[in-house]
C-alpha cells in the first residue's frame, strides 16, 4: 500500500515497545523507503498486511511503555504492518484503555459502576481529582474497587479492592496497592474438594502444573484422547451443558456444528472478556485454576478439529493474566500443548489476546474483528461463526466457565453431569453474589437452588439490611424484587418469570441503595460501551440515558407517562433492530425497574 | 420446487419464499430488499448504496422473518427458499417511526432524500425526545467510554462545525448517520486509499482522518468518490456547498449532462450538473458496468477549465 505517512516520528521507547513484539525492522518492512538512488521501494506489503492481527497487542505494547498512543507511534506501527495510519486510528480510539493524546504514565481507574455505587464507593461526581472512572472491574466481591496502571519498561498493573477515598487518593499520588487478597477469599465455599467446577481452587497452587497434575489434572484430556473426538462431543451433548456467557446455547451442537465444516482450518476462542457489570466467575477460575483452562480447551480443540486458539482477556485482569500467561509457557514446556500433545498426532496452541476496554468485543463476532486488528463492531448473522468466524473460518467461540465444565463432563459422564440440576437446566452453575450480603463471592450449586438459598450460602444479609431488589444477570439481565426469593435458579424458571440468569450475577441491593442512582448507571454503562454501529443502539441508548434524567424530576407528573411510553418504545426498538445482544439487551434492567419495582410512577 | 432464471450470462437458480402472505420467487444470491422491491414494496433505506456492500447501520428497512427472534435487514439478508417474510407488522413500522426519529432528532437529516415523507408514513415525531443541544464544539476530541451527563431536558445531536480545510469539498459531520460508505469507498471496496475512518465509540463514533488532521494532511487524493456515495449531504462540493450558502443553489433548475471525461484513455462517464449555463458538480453513474460511480480527482473536480473564459 502506498501510505502517506503525517508529521509525527516515532521515539525510542515506542520504536522499542513496537519492535520488541514486531521484532527488528527489516529493509522492506518499512512499507516505503527510498533506495540509494532515491527511489521509493516497496515490498513485503502482502507479507506485513497477513500480521494485522498484531494490531491490538502492538497498541497494547506502545500503551504499556509509554501510556498513551502518539501521533509518531501510529506512523511507525503504520509502516512495519502497512496499514494506514487512519485505520489505525480509528482502532486505537475504539478502546478506553488507550488513549490518542498524552497522559501520565500513571493511571488509576476507579470502578463507579453498580457494585462499588452500592458499596458506597465513587460515583462520576464524587470521583477524585486525577482519577479516571472506570466500568465495572469485575472485582465485585470486594467492592469498591480500583485499577492501577502504571506505564513503563515494565508495565504494573495492581488492583486495590476494596479501597477507602483516602487510599484512592494515596494511590493517585502514587503509593503502591497492598498485595491483592488470596484468590480464595472470593470462593467462599472453598476449599472443598468435592465441589464440581470450583474443586481446585484453594487447594492448587496456580503457578504449580505439579500441583494441577497431582489433583487430577490432564485427567481429562487422556480420557478424551482415549475416546476420540466424536465420543467426546457426544458426552458433552448427552450432559446438556449451555453456554454459560448469558445467552446458553447448546454447547454440544455448536461443537458437532464445527465439527462437521467442510473447511479444515478452524479457530477456538475461549471468551475470557468478562465484563458484564456485577460478573466476577470467569476471573476467579481463571486466577486460581488456570491450567483446568488450558486443559478445557485442549479438549474442546480436540474434539472439533481446532489447531488454534486464542484466550480473549479483558484487559482489566492482571492476576488471570499472569497466571493464565504462566500456565502456557508451563503447559507448552511440558508439551501438553504445541506439537504431538501427550504423543499423539494431535497439534494445538494457545495464544492470550488482551482486550483493552470494550465491553461489546465480549460479543462473539466483535472478538473476532478485535483479534484481526479492526475496531470491536459485532458483524451481522447469518453467517454465524460456526461457519464463517475468526480469519473467516469455522471458530467454536465457549466462555470460561462453559469449558471448566468439560472436564467434569469427560472425567466422569455427560449422563452423571445432566443428573445435576433441573429437567431443563442441567448441572452446576456459579453464581456472583455481590451487595448486602455478609460473604459475597462466587457461589458453586446446581440449577435449581433458590435465591434465597443461594443468599443463605452467601452467610445471608448484612445486619440490619432489608432486600430491596436482586439484579440478576447484571446490566444486561433484569431486577427482581423481595418477594421473588423464592426463584429457581433455573434457565426456564427465570424465563418464566420474565427475567434471566445471564452471567449469574446475583447482586442483592438492600434500603440503602438509590435505585434512580443504579438505573441511569446502567442507562450511562449501555452508552458508553455501545460500539456506535446501529442506530437502535447507538441514539437509543442516549435517548434512553435522556429519558430517565428526565423521569428523575417528572415521576409522578403527567409527564412522567410520555417519558415512560419513550422508553418502552426505545426498548423495543433496541431489542428488535439491534445488530447485536448489547443494544438487544440494554433496556432490560431498566424495563424491568420500571414495571416490577415501579421506580417511576406517571 | 426452483426453476431456472437466466440473467446475463450466469444462470441463477430461482428461490421461493412469501413476502406478505404472497408467494414470489427471487432469484438466488439476491436480497429481500430486492425481492421486496420487486415485488413492489416499499421499503426506506438510508445507509444502503447500490455500489457499496451493505453495512445495515441504520436498520431502517428492517423486516419481519418468521422464526427470527428479532427483525432482519432486508438490504443484506440473502433470500432463502421457505422464508416467510412480513414488511409491514406492527413491529417493522414501530422499528421504522423509531430509527427515523432517533436519526432525525440526533443529526441534520434536511437534505436526506425521502426523510420528510417517511416521517410522514410512519408518523415520526423526531422532536418529541427534547430540543437539540450538543456538548461538544468540536466531537473530535471525544473520550471513549465517557459522556457529559445528559442535562434532563435536551436531546444530544452530533452537532459539530463544517469542516473546510480545502478548495474541492467541505465535511458536514451534523449531517452524518454513520452509514460507512464514504470509509468503505475510500478503503478497501474502491479508493484503497484508506485515508479516513470511523473513530471513537458510540455516540461519540465520528469519521475522522488520523488524529482528525486536515485533510491536506491526510492520505485523501481528492477522488471524491466519498461524496459519490454520501446519502446525506454531509460530504460536498465546496462549489454547491457555497452556492448553498449565498442562496443560489437552485437544484430544480439545473440539467444534467452525460459525457466522457476527456482526461485519459479509461473513458470514465460524467455526469455534468449545470445551472446557468456553469457546471455546479461532476457525478458519475453508479450502475456504470466499469466504474460504478467512480472517478479521478480530475474527473470529479477538473471541470474548471471548461467555464474559464478570458477576461475582459
Amino acid at each position: 500500500m502506498d501510505l502517506k505517512i503525517a508529521s509525527g516520528t516515532a521515539n525510542a521507547e515506542e520504536r522499542q515497545a513496537v519492535d520488541s513484539l514486531l521484532g527488528q525492522p527489516s529493509e522492506t518492512s518499512q512499507g516505503a523507503q527510498r533506495d540509494e538512488s532515491g527511489l521509493r521501494v516497496s515490498r513485503g506489503g502482502g507479507e506485513l498486511r497477513k500480521l494485522r492481527h498484531l494490531l491490538l497487542p502492538t497498541l497494547h505494547s506502545v500503551n504499556d511503555r509509554v501510556g498513551f498512543i502518539s501521533r509518531g507511534a501510529i506512523n511507525y506501527i503504520s509502516q512495519r504492518l502497512d496499514i494506514a495510519p487512519a485505520e489505525i486510528y480509528g482502532v486505537a480510539t475504539f478502546y478506553a484503555l488507550f488513549d490518542t493524546n498524552e497522559r501520565p504514565a500513571r493511571q488509576v481507574h476507579v470502578c463507579i459502576d453498580l457494585a462499588c455505587r452500592a458499596a458506597s464507593g465513587c460515583t462520576e461526581e464524587t470521583l477524585p481529582e486525577g482519577a479516571i472512572p472506570s466500568p465495572c472491574l469485575g472485582t465485585c466481591e470486594r467492592a469498591p474497587s480500583v485499577l492501577v496502571i502504571e506505564t513503563g519498561v515494565t508495565v504494573r498493573q495492581e488492583v486495590l479492592a476494596p479501597a477507602t477515598k483516602t487510599q484512592i487518593a494515596e494511590l493517585i499520588a502514587g503509593k503502591s496497592a497492598p498485595t491483592e487478597q488470596p484468590i480464595a477469599q472470593a470462593a467462599p465455599q472453598t476449599p472443598d474438594k468435592s465441589l464440581v467446577l470450583l474443586s481446585r481452587i484453594g487447594i492448587v497452587d496456580p503457578l504449580s502444573i505439579v500441583d494441577y497434575e497431582s489433583n487430577d489434572g490432564y485427567k481429562a484430556l487422556r480420557k478424551a484422547f482415549a475416546i476420540g473426538a466424536e465420543n467426546v462431543i457426544a458426552e458433552v451433548t448427552a450432559s446438556g451443558l449451555v453456554g454459560r456467557g448469558g445467552a446458553a446455547f447448546s454447547t454440544g451442537r455448536k461443537w458437532a456444528a464445527v465439527a462437521s465444516q467442510p473447511v479444515k482450518t478452524r479457530y477456538l476462542i475461549c471468551n475470557a472478556d468478562e465484563s458484564e457489570p456485577g460478573t466476577f466467575k470467569d476471573r476467579v477460575l481463571m486466577e486460581g485454576d488456570p491450567f483446568a483452562m488450558i486443559e478445557s480447551m485442549t479438549i474442546a480443540a480436540f474434539a472439533t478439529g481446532c489447531q488454534h486458539g486464542y484466550i480473549y482477556l479483558r484487559g482489566e485482569y492482571p492476576r488471570a493474566l499472569r497466571n493464565l500467561t504462566n500456565a502456557v509457557e508451563v503447559a507448552r514446556n511440558k508439551k501438553y500443548l504445541g506439537n504431538n500433545i501427550l504423543d499423539t498426532d494431535f497439534n494445538f496452541d494457545i495464544t492470550i489476546f488482551r482486550g483493552a476496554g470494550a465491553y461489546i468485543c465480549g460479543e462473539e463476532t466483535a472478538i473476532f474483528n478485535s483479534i484481526e486488528g479492526y475496531r470491536g463492531e459485532p458483524r451481522n448473522k447469518p453467517p454465524f461463526p460456526v461457519e464463517v468466524g475468526l480469519f473467516g473460518k469455522p471458530t467454536v467461540v465457549n466462555n470460561v466457565e462453559t469449558l471448566f465444565n468439560v472436564l467434569p463432563i469427560i472425567n466422569d459422564s455427560g449422563e452423571k453431569y445432566a443428573s445435576w440440576g433441573s429437567t431443563g437446566s442441567k448441572g452446576k452453575k456459579l453464581f456472583c453474589v455481590s451487595g448486602a450480603v455478609n460473604k459475597p463471592g462466587v457461589y458453586e450449586v446446581n440449577f435449581g437452588a433458590t435465591l434465597r438459598e443461594l443468599i443463605d450460602l452467601a452467610d445471608g444479609l448484612k445486619p440490619g439490611s432489608q432486600i430491596q431488589a436482586v439484579l440478576l444477570g447484571g446490566a444486561a439481565g433484569g431486577f427482581v424484587g423481595p418477594e421473588d426469593l423464592d426463584l429457581e435458579l433455573t434457565l426456564e424458571a427465570a424465563r418464566a418469570a420474565g427475567t434471566t440468569l445471564g452471567s449469574g450475577v446475583v447482586m442483592v441491593l438492600d434500603q440503602s441503595a438509590n435505585m434512580v442512582d443504579q438505573l441511569q448507571r446502567i442507562a450511562a454503562f449501555f452508552r458508553d460501551e455501545s460500539c456506535g454501529q446501529c442506530v437502535p443502539c447507538r441514539v437509543g441508548t442516549v435517548r434512553q440515558q435522556e429519558a430517565l434524567a428526565r423521569l428523575v424530576k417528572s415521576s409522578g407528573t403527567n409527564n412522567a407517562a410520555i417519558d415512560l411510553q419513550l422508553l418502552r418504545d426505545l426498548g423495543q426498538v433496541m431489542r428488535d433492530a439491534s445488530i447485536c445482544g448489547l443494544g438487544q439487551t440494554a433496556h432490560n434492567a431498566i424495563d424491568s425497574a420500571l414495571t416490577r419495582l415501579k421506580v417511576f410512577s406517571a | 420446487m426452483s426453476t431456472q432464471v437466466t440473467t446475463g450470462l450466469q444462470v441463477r437458480k430461482s428461490i421461493e419464499l412469501t413476502i406478505d402472505g404472497k408467494k414470489i420467487t427471487a432469484p438466488e444470491g439476491s436480497t429481500l430488499l430486492d425481492a421486496c422491491r420487486a415485488s413492489g414494496k416499499e421499503i426506506p433505506t438510508l445507509c444502503y448504496g447500490d455500489t457499496i456492500t451493505p453495512k445495515n447501520a441504520c436498520r431502517v428497512c428492517m423486516v419481519e422473518l418468521e422464526g427470527s427472534r428479532t427483525l432482519v435487514p432486508s438490504c443484506s439478508r440473502k433470500v432463502e427458499a421457505g422464508m416467510v417474510v412480513k414488511t409491514d407488522s406492527e413491529r417493522t413500522t414501530h422499528s421504522r417511526k423509531l430509527v427515523l426519529e432517533l436519526l432525525g432528532s440526533s443529526v441534520d437529516l434536511s437534505l436526506t432524500k425521502n426523510v420528510a415523507k417517511w416521517n410522514q408514513s410512519y408518523d415520526a415525531k423526531p422532536s418529541r425526545f427534547g430540543a437539540p443541544s450538543y456538548h461538544h464544539d468540536n466531537r473530535d476530541d471525544a473520550v471513549t467510554g465517557h459522556h457529559h451527563p445528559p442535562d434532563g431536558q435536551t436531546a444530544e445531536t452530533v452537532h459539530q462545525p463544517v469542516k473546510i480545510d480545502n478548495a474541492l469539498y467541505i465535511r458536514d459531520y451534523s449531517k452524518c448517520i454513520l452509514c460507512y460508505q464514504c470509509v468503505d469507498a475510500c478503503g478497501e471496496q474502491w479508493q484503497n486509499t484508506f485515508a479516513i475512518t470511523t473513530a471513537g465509540r458510540g455516540f461519540d463514533t465520528r469519521i475522522s482522518t488520523e488524529f482528525a488532521v486536515d485533510l491536506t494532511d491526510s492520505a485523501c487524493v481528492y477522488c471524491g468518490n466519498c461524496i459519490q456515495v454520501c446519502p446525506t449531504g454531509a460530504l460536498m462540493f465546496t462549489s454547491e456547498y457555497d452556492m448553498r450558502q449565498a442562496g443560489t443553489w437552485n437544484e430544480p433548475e439545473q440539467t444534467q449532462t452525460d459525457t466522457i471525461c476527456p482526461y485519459c484513455g479509461v473513458g470514465c462517464a460524467l455526469t455534468l450538473h449545470v445551472q446557468d449555463n456553469t457546471i455546479v458538480k461532476v457525478t458519475s453513474p453508479s450502475d456504470h458496468s466499469v466504474t460504478h460511480g467512480n472517478l479521478c480527482i480530475k474527473g470529479r473536480f477538473g471541470f474548471q477549465h471548461v467555464q474559464n473564459t478570458k477576461p475582459e
